[in-house]
């Protein structure tokens, strides 16, 4: 560690969660000042960044993201998968545990912790496979990788649904000993053989295996059913369909402790995309119909969906450049999804920035159980963990200009509102001015 | 034409030039010398990633009949293996000089990606894709129904088609069997509904795909019931694969016995028919199970004739798309 106290900075005319303009000073790693503009004391050599008209979040908090690394390097990286969070705005994220070797023991989840440290440009939380390899079979070490370094507290076989009823009820009781939660990719794999998109009025025409949504929405009942009888904290992963909206809407009046994602992926997009045959719309779950957007909008607006997290799910060119039914699941979204939120949820006026900042960060962080670092108020004292957004900008995006390794946003060719304009970690300036730090001080490596 | 991939969409004035050219050239084919120098210098890839021995044969013999060069390009299980890729293989067409390819693969969408993908000019005529179209297959089924029941032609295949320059208002057609997998329906259903037919889809419940309903055609699960009360005009049988009964659970019907029993043509249903109606089958048949010996063999079967209409109706695709005719093409048609 060096020993000159890091560099301080000054957002001038921030607007906290879209509020009142402020001045807000971050030093030694916390927010040392806060206040109307011109009243605070201001460090000497602070970096002076004019945030007019620019709101200012918590840092954003990804419960959902695929990292690829170890074992698909050509995909994703560590290094390269964070600084896209960074370029989205995010100061922390859940790694999936999908990975070659699965991080389903306290060495692998330990190597990407460390990964992350080395990388600097968020911090990185190891999501633990429920079970050995992902195989539906066995449980894996959960209390190991709890008490490891990584302090795991998500555990997920993402990609992968826990289908076997006896199997969830046990890793939902378990995980109760360190407070963990069991977040369920809900995809009952009998109904889903060979599945390519959405079961309906599109697959039907165009002659694609379809994906019903009651796959999705009996795996959800089901679990919901088993958290309350076991008294157990349940997260349903990227939810899509409005028969899952409803469940989770009634599971929750009954008192159930289930928490819910939407992707922004399904927050605008249909499976009208699939006509054309473009393997960049192919994602697990798959898009769903008009009324589904519909529904997962009003569901995020009410409080039903906790979070929206990325998915992120990067792959190389060859996986999708090919034909539909041999091209892989998934779509990037770290740099695009703090946008699609503002078109969808803050534009239409569905919610407001304060709305964003709980969906995107602070109840992440929460069911993450990352909150005592992560997800914070915007106050005097607490850490520096945070984002600065331009929401009139307009962006258009470009699969190959992204930060991220791989090309695969369905965002291609569209104009997206707001940008982000600086995040920072802890005090350090993961990106200022739009641009990505080429590399952290302070990063481990 | 630039691309012949889908019947949905295909403009009703270009499937009458589709019908009307099929009959031109299925007219040359009754002469001593069938060969026609149309196509002379220009090259057509069969490209099939799928065995089907029927179909490549009927495309290879109608550009041949055109006088077209041919080049048969088997590259089954490429894709699925990880073998060279649909890009890669279309950039090697192109840079072989591809004038038009005819593609058969196993994933639906693999002709329109050809055709849009941005790595090849020439035009692509979709043999089937996956569970998607297969439009000469529905083509040649419009071409044998207009010649008998709109042309006069009789069930022994002679007579005069008169029917040039018709459509099919009016007629009747059912269509029998796995229409859940069965790209033969899907390519039928939105033509024949374009040149002016009702279309009745028959099927238990579980081959007939969730989102039907935007189809534009009924669907009955009763074959003795539609048969009787509709009284159709052309019955067509779709072949049904021995997979769907097999896999336990997972099986669409609990027996070939009960299959037949319900969905089976034979001669009693053919006799509840209108005299004039005729019975159709993509082939390959499986006898016994979708269709009886004696409704296959019956004299208003046109099974054996669709064989010989596939060829015309394939030198008629090939023709439109390589002398480029028309001026707007299907594709941006299709495209509204
Ligand atoms: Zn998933």
């Amino acid at each position: 560690m060096s020993t000159a106290s890091p560099q301080a900075y000054v957002l001038r005319g921030a607007r906290p969660y879209g509020t009142d303009p402020v001045d807000v000073v971050l030093a030694d790693g916390v927010i040392a000042a806060l206040g109307a503009p011109g009243t605070v004391a201001v460090p000497d050599g602070a970096h002076e960044v004019d945030a007019t008209g620019h709101v200012l979040l918590p840092g954003l908090v990804d419960l959902h993201t695929h990292l690829r690394e170890p074992g698909r390097e050509d995909a994703e990286t560590v290094f390269s998968g964070t600084r896209a969070a960074a370029a989205g705005g995010f100061t922390a994220v859940h790694a999936m545990a999908n990975t070659t070797p699965t991080q389903d023991t306290a060495g692998v989840v330990e190597q990407v912790y460390r990964l992350g440290q080395e990388a600097g440009w968020v911090d990185v939380h190891p999501v633990g496979a429920v079970t050995v390899g992902l195989g539906g079979e066995k449980l894996a070490e959960l209390g190991a990788m709890a008490d490891s370094a990584a302090r795991v507290r998500v555990f997920s076989d993402d990609g992968k649904c826990v289908h076997d009823p006896v199997l969830m009820r046990r890793a939902l009781e378990y995980v109760k000993a360190f407070d963990g939660v069991v977040a369920q990719h809900a995809q009952e794999p009998r109904l889903t053989e060979g599945a390519q998109m959405n079961e309906g009025v599109v697959s039907a025409q165009i002659g694609l295996t379809g994906w019903p949504a009651v796959a999705e929405e009996s795996i959800i009942a089901r679990d919901v059913l088993l958290a309350e009888h076991v008294g157990s904290r349940l997260h349903v992963c990227h939810l899509s369909t409005a028969g899952s909206v409803e469940i989770v809407r009634w599971a929750k009046g009954r008192g159930i402790d289930v928490t819910a994602e939407v992707t922004p992926h399904h927050l605008v997009l249909t499976d009208e995309l699939a006509r054309d045959y473009d393997p960049v719309f192919k994602v697990n779950p798959p898009l769903r119909t008009a009324a589904d957007v519909e529904a997962v909008r009003e569901g995020l607006a009410d409080g039903t969906i906790d979070i929206v997290a990325t998915d992120h799910a990067p792959h190389p060119v060859e996986d999708k450049d090919c034909e539909w039914s041999a091209a892989a699941f998934g779509m990037t979204g770290l740099e695009t999804a703090l946008s699609v939120v503002q078109q969808t949820m803050v534009d239409t006026g569905r919610m407001t920035w304060a709305d964003v900042a709980r969906v995107l960060s602070e109840s992440p962080a929460r069911i993450g159980r990352i909150d005592t670092a992560q997800g914070r108020p915007i106050a005097l004292g607490e850490p520096a963990n945070l984002t600065l957004v331009d929401p009139g900008a307009t962006r258009a995006i470009d699969g190959r200009t992204q930060v991220t390794a791989s090309a695969n946003t369905p965002f291609g060719g569209m104009e997206l509102p707001g940008r982000v304009v600086a995040t920072f970690l802890r005090g350090r300036a993961t990106v200022l001015d739009g641009a990505v730090a080429d590399q952290m001080e302070g990063a481990t490596r | 034409m630039k691309h012949l991939l889908t019947t949905q969409g295909l403009a009703k004035d270009d499937a009458i030039l589709l019908l009307d050219t099929a009959a031109q050239m299925a007219a040359t084919q009754s002469r001593e010398n069938k060969k026609l120098p149309t196509l002379r210098g220009r090259t057509v890839v069969n490209l099939f990633y799928e065995d089907s021995t029927r179909t490549r044969i009927s495309f290879e013999t109608a550009a041949k009949r055109l006088s077209a060069d041919v080049i048969n390009f088997s590259a089954k299980g490429s894709s699925v293996s990880k073998g060279e890729s649909l890009k890669d293989t279309a950039l090697t067409l192109h840079a072989m000089g591809a004038d038009a390819v005819v593609v058969r693969h196993s994933a639906s969408g693999a002709a329109h990606q050809l055709a849009h993908g941005g790595w090849l000019d020439a035009g692509v005529l979709n043999a089937g894709d996956g569970m998607h179209q297969h439009p000469t297959q529905a083509l040649l089924d419009a071409f044998t129904i207009r010649r008998h029941l709109v042309g006069g032609v009789g069930h022994d295949g002679r007579g005069t088609d008169t029917s040039a320059g018709a459509d099919l208002a009016g007629l009747r057609v059912a269509v029998v069997g796995d229409v859940l997998h069965s790209r033969v329906a899907r390519s039928n259903v939105y033509l024949l509904h374009t040149l002016g037919a009702e279309v009745t889809l028959v099927a238990p419940p579980t081959l007939v795909p969730v989102g039907v309903e935007t189809w534009p055609c009924r669907v009955s699960y009763h074959l003795d019931e539609t048969l009787e009360q509709w009284q159709p005009d052309a019955v067509m049988m779709l072949r049904v694969q021995r997979e769907r009964m097999s896999g336990g659970s997972g099986a669409f019907f609990p027996s070939p016995m009960e299959y037949s029993r319900k969905f089976g043509f034979d001669a009693r249903r053919l006799a509840v028919l209108p005299d004039h109606a005729i019975v159709l089958h993509p082939g390959p048949m499986n006898r016994g199970l979708e269709i009886s010996a004696a409704a296959a063999d019956h004299e208003r079967s046109v099974i054996v004739e669709q064989v010989a209409n596939g060829v015309a109706v394939r030198m008629a695709a090939l023709y439109l798309l390589l002398s480029g005719e028309t001026g707007q093409t299907t594709d941006e048609r299709n495209a509204q």
